[in-house]
């Protein structure tokens, strides 16, 4: 009986630690192609809070969660396009800029949220994505609930670690961005339009963006809130630098940040003696933690955040 | 004989100023031939319009006849034009196949077609005796092997006219006469290869003609024969005779006054880069040093500067022990520092003449009270110094960006000539200088040593080190290989340069 609590706890916090992970592992996997081409985009969070707002809005009126999907999207790589026009066309700072882009996302969300919705004692809902048991699998003991009963946007997340591997290692685009970003003159001398480059990692980086944003608002729960996304665009950020730009080490790093984050869910239901703001705070110190130890050590893109223009020595 | 490349009246103008005027060009088919000129006369602003980096403003470019218009580096590439840039345009965490894949489409669509393209770099390796390995990476190699990457590149997209911008800047003297060796046999099949060179003796020894700029303007075209001298050439180039043979007086060294003993150091990534490294230096002395860049130099400058520390041995400058002193002791002791680059560590490129010059010394007595600035004493400082060095400015507080690369450098000789150093530590001093200020430069050495400095001069250019030195030491993989006297043979300097220890080299 002890044991199957203590089994039924564990597939919980594991099940648990995989949800969490998605809304930083989708960011963070955008980010990567963004970064590898040179480009820091610190203005994620603010992509993701508006991509969770066209994610809700886009299902409330269509009552259909792929439209509201599509929605998120659209909007993540429009927000992006802020982003890339900043740091690309007008060669502005990009630290700047992303700061820029992340209060922006966080005002405009709440504000055309308000504008659309009013201020209501009950806020709107809509039915979110439901879990989806693989038939069989999901059977298995321990390792079913834990793996296999979860909505289709995890899964389509684990397959998209997959995808940016592999794009990024095995086709002529992702070693087009590679090398944008560690030496994009010696690109432009082979003929490689740094510009465009940048620009499409840039909007990808936005996409991603958007579709985290949007697990949270109708994957994980099923309405929008003021800053939902509650920085875990910063930390997806910090995720790409100790996941040192690879897409299965992200997913592994996701991983702790989710363990951290349903850890500390279950730690607050179960009722240890911690006061819940230090609890609440645990992903939060684990990630200045792993910056602090991997940030040194990691070899960061060359051309990271330098403008690169042709005229220029 | 056909011609390869014929460009007519060619100008371009950066900012009003123009760097080709009307410049004319003829490349021979299966021939190397020179572009000789000084900094900025023009060379490779010439041949970026070839490759499609810059637009000319007006004239023609034919290439095998045809009148064409490459706007781009990739409409130069399908014209066969190729080109091997002074800075290596390479992937350096990528191998050399998937450097060379980049930007040009795959046979396998979507896909990276990698087995393919190595099958086929390994054939033309071979047959132009490159010797590279596809798979290697890019940081892994030399930087000959580099350079011979840009090469193969070129020549899988089809080049047939190669472009090579200072060649041998790099390069130690057997990997130089290497890829002689390489463009020989490109010549051989039939290619022409234009030599942007600014380095007569190369120009001499491998070119069939020349072309000489100054000032952007074609000052001539010649066949080299055998009777072509350097004179000539130099002659053509400055618009003058240059003084090539510095009068060096007889070396009369006095009390040794830097002693350097079995020092070590560790690079930027934490790997040993001086290791047992000892020498000394006497009153009056040029001792130069001789190496392929990155085996050491930088770190030896920093060690003797007091700005890395040591981890072992030990550094006395008339007898007293500076180790692990602060750079501002080295300084007060009389080590003076010429870097060797000049914008990051040499000046502070945003600031005027004036406080560039006092750097060093602004809390010194004199330019300095109680915590205040003495702008009236820093002015007359300035003002003397830029007469004194012949500074070319509008003013004192001129932004030391807006210099020329030789009047920067006079700027760093003047303040750190001026506290009258007991050694000079000289890293790369004449690097992208043109020749009138390199001749300074070396001028200013000499009168130093004369007066009785020590001076350690560190080059990548053989010619100078020979030039300038009493003793040569030659550096490699963070050793002294041997020092030498001033009578040894580029030979000699070359095998020690690229790490083969001779039995007979003697160490003095």
């Amino acid at each position: 009986m002890q044991t199957d609590i203590l089994t039924v706890g564990l597939v919980s916090l594991l099940a648990g630690a995989i949800r969490m992970s998605i809304p930083i592992l989708l960011p963070a996997l955008g980010e990567i192609f963004t970064q590898r081409s040179g480009i820091l985009n610190l203005g994620l969070e603010g992509i993701m809070l508006m991509g969770a707002l066209a994610g809700f809005g886009g299902t409330f009126f269509t009552q259909n969660l792929w439209f509201g999907l599509l929605a998120a999207v659209i909007t993540g790589i429009t927000f992006s396009l802020i982003m890339g026009f900043l740091s690309i066309t007008v060669k502005a700072n990009q630290v700047i800029a992303g700061t820029a882009l992340t209060i922006l996302g966080t005002g405009l969300s709440t504000f055309l949220f308000r504008e659309m919705f009013g201020i209501q004692k009950l806020p709107p809902q809509i039915e979110s994505f439901a879990p989806l048991q693989i038939p069989f699998l999901s059977d298995i003991p321990f390792l079913g609930p834990v793996l296999f009963n979860h909505n289709i946007m995890v899964y389509l997340t684990l397959l998209l670690v997959v995808c940016s591997a592999f794009v990024l290692e095995k086709t002529p685009f992702g070693l087009q961005v590679r090398a944008v970003g560690e030496n994009p003159r010696a690109a432009d001398s082979k003929g490689i339009n740094v510009t465009l480059v940048r620009y499409l990692c840039v909007m990808i980086g936005g996409a991603f963006a958007g579709l985290g944003g949007a697990f949270l608002s109708i994957g994980f729960m099923n309405t929008f809130l003021d800053g939902m996304v509650a920085g875990r665009g910063f930390i997806a950020v910090a995720v790409v630098i100790f996941a040192r730009w690879n897409p299965y080490r992200a997913l592994g790093a996701a991983l702790l940040f989710g363990g951290a984050s349903a850890l500390q869910m279950r730690l607050q239901a179960i009722g240890v003696p911690i006061p819940h703001q230090f609890l609440l705070a645990l992903p939060y110190v684990l990630t200045i933690l792993v910056l602090l130890s991997v940030s040194k050590k990691a070899e960061f893109p060359a051309a990271y955040t330098l403008p690169y223009s042709r005229s220029e020595r | 004989m056909d011609l390869a490349v014929e460009m007519r009246e060619i100008t371009k103008v950066f900012k009003k100023v123009a760097a080709n005027d009307k410049v004319n060009f003829n490349l021979k088919k299966g021939s190397i031939h020179g572009l000789l000129g000084e900094n900025g006369a023009g060379k490779t602003t010439l041949m970026n319009c070839l490759y499609g980096l810059y637009q000319p403003e007006s004239g023609k470019i034919f290439i095998n006849g045809k009148n064409v218009r490459i706007d781009s580096p990739q409409k130069a590439m399908s014209l066969g034009v190729g080109m091997v840039h002074q800075h290596f345009m390479l992937v350096r965490p990528m191998t050399v196949v998937e450097n060379i894949m980049l930007g040009l489409s795959s046979k396998r669509g979507p896909f990276l077609d990698t087995d393919r393209v190595e099958r086929e770099l390994l054939a033309l390796s071979k047959r132009f005796n490159l010797n590279l390995e596809p798979k290697a990476k890019i940081w892994q190699l030399s930087v000959g092997e580099q350079q011979r990457v840009e090469i193969l590149s070129a020549l899988y997209r089809g080049a047939e006219i190669l472009i090579l911008d200072e060649p041998t800047a790099v390069l130690t003297p057997n990997e130089a006469q290497e890829l002689f060796g390489i463009l020989r046999m490109m010549r051989n099949d039939g290619k022409s290869v234009i030599l942007i060179s600014h380095k007569l003796e190369e120009i001499l020894a491998i070119v069939d003609e020349v072309t000489v700029l100054r000032d952007g303007r074609l000052v001539g075209q010649a066949q080299v024969t055998a009777e072509t001298t350097k004179r000539d050439l130099t002659s053509m180039m400055v618009g003058r005779d240059v003084l090539f043979n510095f009068k060096h007086e007889t070396l009369k060294t006095g009390a040794t006054k830097l002693m350097v003993n079995h020092l070590g150091a560790r690079n930027d990534k934490g790997l040993p880069a001086l290791k047992e490294v000892s020498f000394s230096i006497s009153a009056g002395e040029i001792l130069g040093f001789a190496g392929v860049d990155g085996n050491g130099q930088k770190e030896l400058c920093e060690v003797l500067t007091g700005l890395r520390p040591t981890t072992s041995g030990e550094i006395c400058l008339n007898g007293k022990e500076l180790n692990r002193s602060s750079p501002k002791t080295f300084i007060n002791e009389g080590i003076a520092h010429i870097p060797e680059d000049r914008h990051k560590t040499g000046l502070a490129m945003n600031m005027g003449i004036a406080r560039n010059l006092i750097l060093k010394n602004f809390s010194q007595s004199g330019f300095s009270s109680r915590g205040l600035l003495n702008f009236r004493a820093i002015k007359k400082n300035a003002e003397r110094l830029m007469e004194e060095y012949a500074i070319k400015a509008n003013g004192v507080h001129t932004k030391v960006k807006d210099l020329s690369g030789g009047n920067q450098q006079k700027v760093i000789l003047a303040r750190e000539l001026s506290s009258k150093p007991e050694i000079i530590i000289a890293n790369q001093p004449t690097r992208g200088l043109d020749i009138g200020a390199t001749e300074y430069v070396r001028q200013k050495l000499l009168e130093e040593s004369a007066k009785g400095a020590g001076v350690l001069l560190i080059s990548a250019d053989l010619e100078e080190i020979l030039q300038l030195s009493d003793r040569i030491a030659v550096l490699y993989d963070g050793q002294i290989m041997g020092i030498l006297g001033r009578n040894a043979s580029v030979e000699e300097i070359g095998l020690l340069m690229a790490g083969v220890r001779t039995e007979e080299v003697e160490v003095c």
